[in-house]
């Protein structure tokens, strides 16, 4: 039997940026300090402050493989998106979870690691949904492939979607393969002037039908619902939703805007950023500061004081999610970002932490100062 | 079949600590269903693949969490192995009992918690049945997407742990695309903790351990409640059956399909054998002259679906098509599928015994992999039938042969073992959706490195210190490896040798 496909892929992994991981890896575990995986830093702001040497994953770089009627893109952790989205925009596909580029450049690497997604979520899926697979360098300095190339694969722990989100506390992504999905024939977008609360009852009703809502954004007495698909789906929702059509120029830069963090809600800097995830049949919140809703009510931003975050944690909490100090001021150092994990999932945590990077080298204490 | 399985467990356990154990259970739990004669347990020795084998010490079938909790801990503290079962419809082994362990059968836990149309979602126990759940949805106008064939029967539970697919995950995704939150009990030292994984909200705090829950083959928790996302029905599906006369031409119309910006909500393929053994069987109105035939569904509103199948009829003939076959209306759209739906019992019908193969590759190396499966046929006198989900690559080959041949089924078996490692070497897995188990343990060393075997063997232990649950399935020692490479199994060389002066 031919062995040619990992002949090749032998000769690809003897890198010398590798190589140089490696040697940072071994010398940091030596000296027991931490490196700090870093991609494009644009969502540096993201998980706990931490401090270390950098370990420069854009240098590892490359689209490896993209076979569009395979709906498979496999590229190096350095690569810049828009270079994945360049190649994909090509061939009318995309990544359907929308990753939020937070007005940087992101890498692949840091989009996966970061697990988070855009305005799509709801009706595509989460980033961790479209990993099909991963090449990891854990703490042992062992390069390890989980996944694959392939739609369907169940041989073995689904290890490659646990590194979406992971923060790269299990390692450093190396390469990672995606599912692309087809760019939707067409889009449209409808405005609805309604309170937060009506906003909240249309939307729960909506959720129950077969629409083409690929979006959803309540903010400030308006909420933007984002259609797409086929013409005759998109026509025949229209009628049925209502509402005003938004310009289609002035949608894309909503969206994006959304997406991206760079409209005007996430503007100010003075106050924290604060993300609560929740199921979305949530009622209105009492926030004490100005909110936008998303994901058909599953994701509400507020801004409010930093000193605030422990309390919207536990109103979250009490309604059976969880919140993120997405954005904290400068001057505020929290010790925790993320809502405190249960005494068993914290152990199964730090024991996975354990074995993939005994040393404790790589982001330590970026997600949770436990490991 | 009735070979038998010789597999030496891995795993070290004491049988006198379950008698104990089973003794303890009784005076503990005095109305607790608990089996062990011969001939109550032998229902339970094997799952849908009764080539691997084995009665258990003892089957235990909890009523309550109550009970379920104090059998697990009992498990614990004894050190017993123990293996959760569903409906035994696995394809891969990975319910067989451990010899000196006890199943505990979740089937008892068959209620709908909580279906709520508004919010789209479910809240089941792990013995609710597939297709009971999406009966249950209906009158919502919803449904459970994943349908694997057997959803007559499987159950939830066993979805959960094989990650389970079916003909429409290219468009509504696997089993973890649709699970949003699973209530477990976890084992450790210490005790047992009912522990939330995932939840109604989305991005759960901490690393995504929902993702590895789900296809962890009952190896890392046991499932005591799941909570999934309900799918709006479509209002109206249509399939279009079209036939080739080369099975190259099939292939190049899947990707064809796909590159015209079409995920059609089903796209299977069949082969001539599989066509000729289905046909007089199911009588669903295939081209029995095709070399392969496609079935591609369309699904939504019907202004869309209208739209969608006349694209995908363009892109048909375009690549080449004998023969359009269109559903006029729900019954002959069922009457398409019926066949589909059959093979694997219409092929039952014609040969004694087949090996039910689950390989995935890149679609575009179908062609490739049909040829090498045809000369397989001349190589080990076999023949072999070939169905597969041909939008996400998944294959069926179905060989057939006699078990009560030992030689033929020797044959039969590294037939198998051929096609799954050269769905590695096409760049692909052994598995798609039947799962490892414990048919599947020696082509895992085909697929992985030691390195990356213990990485498995890790997250196992990091859920599971005790390494009590399903032991022996999945991740096979490196001492197994070396064994079946030293008889014969092909091996990643290059990797090996990279691997190991990684240091």
């Amino acid at each position: 039997m031919s062995l040619g496909v990992r002949a090749v892929e032998g000769e690809r992994l003897a890198d010398p940026i590798l190589d140089g991981w490696r040697e940072q890896l071994r010398a940091a575990a030596d000296a027991g300090t931490t490196l700090v995986i870093e991609g494009g830093r644009s969502k540096h702001f993201y998980g706990r402050p931490i401090s270390g040497e950098p370990l420069a994953a854009t240098a590892y770089r490359g689209i490896i493989a993209y076979e569009p009627t395979e709906l498979v893109i496999t590229a190096r952790c350095g690569t810049p998106l828009a270079e994945i989205d360049s190649a994909l925009a090509e061939r009318r596909q995309m990544l359907a979870f929308e990753p939020p580029r937070f007005g940087g450049s992101p890498t692949l690497g840091g989009v996966v690691a970061a697990g988070l997604s855009g305005p799509r979520r709801m009706a595509a899926g989460a980033a961790r949904d479209f990993v099909l697979g991963a090449r990891l360098l854990n703490g042992r300095g062992e390069l390890l492939n989980f996944g694959g190339q392939v739609m369907k694969n169940v041989a073995g722990y689904d290890v490659s979607r646990v590194l979406a989100g992971s923060l790269g506390c299990l390692g450093v992504l190396v390469e990672v393969s995606l599912k692309v999905l087809p760019q939707p024939p067409e889009e449209a977008s409808l405005r609805f002037e309604l309170s937060e609360s009506e906003a909240l009852e249309r939307l729960k009703g909506w959720a129950g039908q077969s629409l083409p809502i690929s979006a959803s954004a309540w903010n400030d007495g308006a909420l933007w619902l984002r259609l797409s698909g086929a013409g005759p789906a998109l026509a025949a929702a229209k009628l049925k939703l209502g509402g005003e059509m938004v310009e289609e120029r002035a949608a894309a830069a909503f969206w994006t805007g959304l997406r991206d963090q760079t409209s005007a809600f996430f503007a100010d800097a003075s106050d924290a950023l604060i993300r609560l995830a929740l199921p979305a049949a949530a009622p209105v919140l009492d926030l004490p500061g100005p909110r936008l809703i998303e994901w058909g009510g599953s994701q509400r931003w507020c801004r409010a004081e930093a000193e605030r975050w422990p309390a919207l944690r536990d109103l979250a909490r009490a309604c059976g999610g969880h919140a993120t100090l997405f954005r904290a001021p400068p001057d505020f150092v929290p010790d925790e970002v993320f809502t405190p994990l249960p005494p068993p999932l914290l152990r199964i945590h730090r024991a996975l932490k354990q074995r993939f990077d005994p040393a404790g080298v790589f982001n330590r204490g970026r997600m949770y100062p436990e490991f | 079949m009735n070979a038998r399985c010789h597999e030496r467990s891995d795993f070290v356990s004491n049988p006198s600590e379950c008698t104990r154990l089973l003794a303890e259970l009784r005076s503990a739990l005095p109305h607790l269903t608990l089996l062990d004669r011969l001939e109550d347990v032998r229902p339970y020795e094997c799952d849908g693949l009764p080539a691997y084998r084995q009665t258990p010490r003892a089957v235990v079938l909890p009523r309550t969490e109550a009970e379920l909790k104090a059998v697990l801990d009992g498990c614990r503290r004894h050190r017993v192995p123990v293996v959760a079962r569903g409906a035994g419809t696995g394809l891969s082994g990975g319910a067989m009992p451990h010899a000196e362990g006890i199943v505990v059968s979740l089937a008892r836990f068959m209620k709908i918690l909580e279906i709520d149309p508004r919010a789209r979602l479910a809240r089941v126990q792990p013995g609710v049945r597939n297709l009971a759940l999406s009966e249950a949805a209906a009158p919502f106008n919803l449904y459970y997407a994943p349908d694997p064939s057997s959803q007559i029967a499987c159950t939830l539970g066993g979805n959960v742990a094989e990650n389970s697919g079916g003909v429409h995950c290219l468009k509504y995704g696997l089993t973890v695309h649709n699970v949003l939150a699973a209530r477990a009990l976890v084992l450790s030292e210490d005790g047992i903790d009912d522990v939330l994984f995932g939840g109604a909200a989305p991005d759960s705090p901490g690393f995504d351990l929902l993702a590895a829950l789900n296809g962890s083959e009952g190896m890392l928790a046991v499932v005591t409640e799941i909570t999934v996302r309900l799918t709006p029905k479509p209002e109206t599906a249509q399939v279009v059956m079209a036939s080739f006369d080369a099975v190259a031409a099939a292939c190049d119309a899947v990707a064809a399909i796909i590159a015209a910006g079409i995920i059609p909500a089903g796209l299977e393929m069949m082969d001539r054998q599989a066509i000729a053994a289905v046909e007089p069987f199911a009588r669903a109105g295939y081209d029995t002259e095709a070399a392969a035939i496609l079935l591609c569904e369309s699904d939504g509103a019907p202004e869309e679906v209208r739209h969608e199948v006349d694209r995908v009829i363009r892109v048909l003939e375009a690549a080449g098509v004998r023969q359009i076959r269109i559903s006029q209306n729900e019954a002959e759209r069922l009457k398409l599928w019926a066949g589909r739906k059959a093979a694997f019992p219409a092929v039952g019908r014609i040969t004694p015994d087949y090996l039910c193969m689950d390989g995935t590759i890149p679609r575009r190396r179908l062609g490739e992999m049909l040829s090498a499966i045809a000369a397989m046929e001349q190589k080990y006198r076999l023949r072999c039938a070939n169905v597969f989900h041909a939008g996400d690559g998944n294959l069926h080959p179905l060989i057939m042969f006699d078990a009560h041949d030992k030689e033929e089924m020797g044959r039969a078996l590294a037939f198998g073992a051929e096609i799954l490692e050269l769905s590695v070497a096409l760049g692909g897995t052994i598995t798609g959706e039947h799962g490892v188990g414990i048919e599947k343990l020696a082509q895992m060393c085909v697929q992985f490195t030691p390195a990356e075997l213990a990485a498995f063997a890790a997250v196992k232990a990091a859920f599971d210190p005790l390494g009590l649950l399903n032991p022996d399935k999945v991740i096979p020692t490196p001492a197994r490896c070396r064994e079946y490479r030293q008889t014969g199994g092909t091996r990643p060389e290059e990797r090996d040798a990279r691997t190991e002066s990684d240091g």
